[in-house]
C-alpha cells in the first residue's frame, strides 16, 4: 500500500527514465572540460610521430584524462543514440534490435579505446 | 480508411487548408517554416549523430597508435589526406556546434533563457561561436603548428 505521492516520487510508469535523463546531463557537464582538453591535445599532437603519441599517453594525467573522456563520451553517445532511435524507428522489433546493436558497437569501441590508451601508457 | 483513428490525422494548417497532420521526423520544410529554434534543435541531433560516427575515427586513431608504427603511419596517411582533412573539418564543426548548443541546453535545463528573444539570441550566438572556434582551431592546426 503506497500513497500516490510515494508512487510519484519513486518511479513513474517508465521505471528508469529519470536516470537516463540525469546521466545524459551529468556526462554532458563532464564532457565540457574534457572535450576542450581533447581539442587542445589533438592540436598539440598535430604532426606527431607514433613515439610522441606514446610519450604523451605515458604521462599518467593524460592517460587518466583520456580514460575519463572515453567513459563520458561513449556513455553520452549511448544515451543520445538511444533517444534518436526511439524517436525515429517505429517498429518495436527493429527499434530494440537497432538499440542493442548500437549499444554493442559503442561498448566495443569504448573498450578498444581504453585498452589502446592503457597499452600506450604502460 | 483502414482505421477510424485516421480521421484524427486530418487537420487544418494556418491558411485553413485541410492537411494530413505531419509526423516526426518529416516536419521541417513541409509543415514548418524555417525557424531558428527548430533548426538549431535538429542540428543538435544531426551533429550528435555525426560525432557518434566520428568516434570511430577516434577509436581508429588510438587503436592504430597502440598497434605499432606500421598501422600508425597508415592511419596518419589516411587522416592527413585531403579526404581525411575534409572529414576532420566536418568533425570539428560538429564538435564545436554540439559543445556550444549543449551549453544552451544545459542552461534551459536550469530554467534559464526560455524567453523567445533570449532563445533566438543564444541560437545566433551558438552559430557564431561555432564558426569562430572552427576557424581558430584550423588556423592553429594548419599555420601555427
Amino acid at each position: 500500500m503506497r500513497s500516490n505521492l510515494g508512487r510519484a516520487r519513486g518511479l513513474g510508469s517508465a521505471k528508469s527514465g529519470l536516470h537516463h535523463w540525469w546521466a545524459q546531463r551529468v556526462t554532458a557537464i563532464a564532457l565540457l572540460p574534457l572535450s576542450l582538453y581533447f581539442v587542445l591535445t589533438v592540436l598539440s599532437l598535430d604532426h606527431a610521430t607514433r613515439d610522441q603519441v606514446a610519450a604523451f599517453f605515458a604521462e599518467p594525467w593524460n592517460a587518466v584524462l583520456y580514460l575519463c573522456l572515453i567513459a563520458a563520451l561513449f556513455y553520452h553517445l549511448k544515451l543520445g543514440v538511444q533517444v534518436v532511435l526511439e524517436d525515429y524507428v517505429h517498429s518495436e522489433g527493429t527499434r530494440m534490435a537497432s538499440i542493442l546493436l548500437v549499444n554493442g558497437a559503442i561498448f566495443f569501441c569504448a573498450l578498444a579505446c581504453a585498452v589502446s590508451i592503457l597499452k600506450l601508457a604502460l | 480508411m483502414k482505421d477510424v483513428r485516421e480521421a484524427l490525422m486530418i487537420g487544418r494548417n494556418t491558411e485553413g487548408k485541410l492537411v494530413r497532420r505531419p509526423v516526426s521526423p518529416f516536419m521541417l520544410g513541409s509543415a514548418y517554416r524555417f525557424q531558428t529554434s527548430s533548426a538549431t534543435s535538429i542540428m543538435h541531433r544531426i551533429t550528435g549523430c555525426a560525432l557518434g560516427v566520428g568516434t570511430l575515427l577516434l577509436t581508429y586513431w588510438l587503436v592504430s597508435a597502440a598497434a605499432g608504427d606500421g598501422a600508425y603511419s597508415i592511419a596518419e596517411a589516411i587522416l592527413g589526406s585531403w579526404f581525411g582533412i575534409i572529414i576532420l573539418f566536418g568533425f570539428t564543426v560538429a564538435l564545436f556546434y554540439h559543445f556550444c548548443n549543449g551549453i544552451r541546453h544545459l542552461a534551459w535545463d536550469a530554467g534559464k533563457g526560455f524567453e523567445l528573444p533570449d532563445m533566438h539570441r543564444s541560437g545566433g550566438f551558438v552559430i557564431a561561436a561555432t564558426a569562430i572556434l572552427t576557424i581558430a582551431f584550423w588556423a592553429l592546426a594548419l599555420f601555427i603548428w
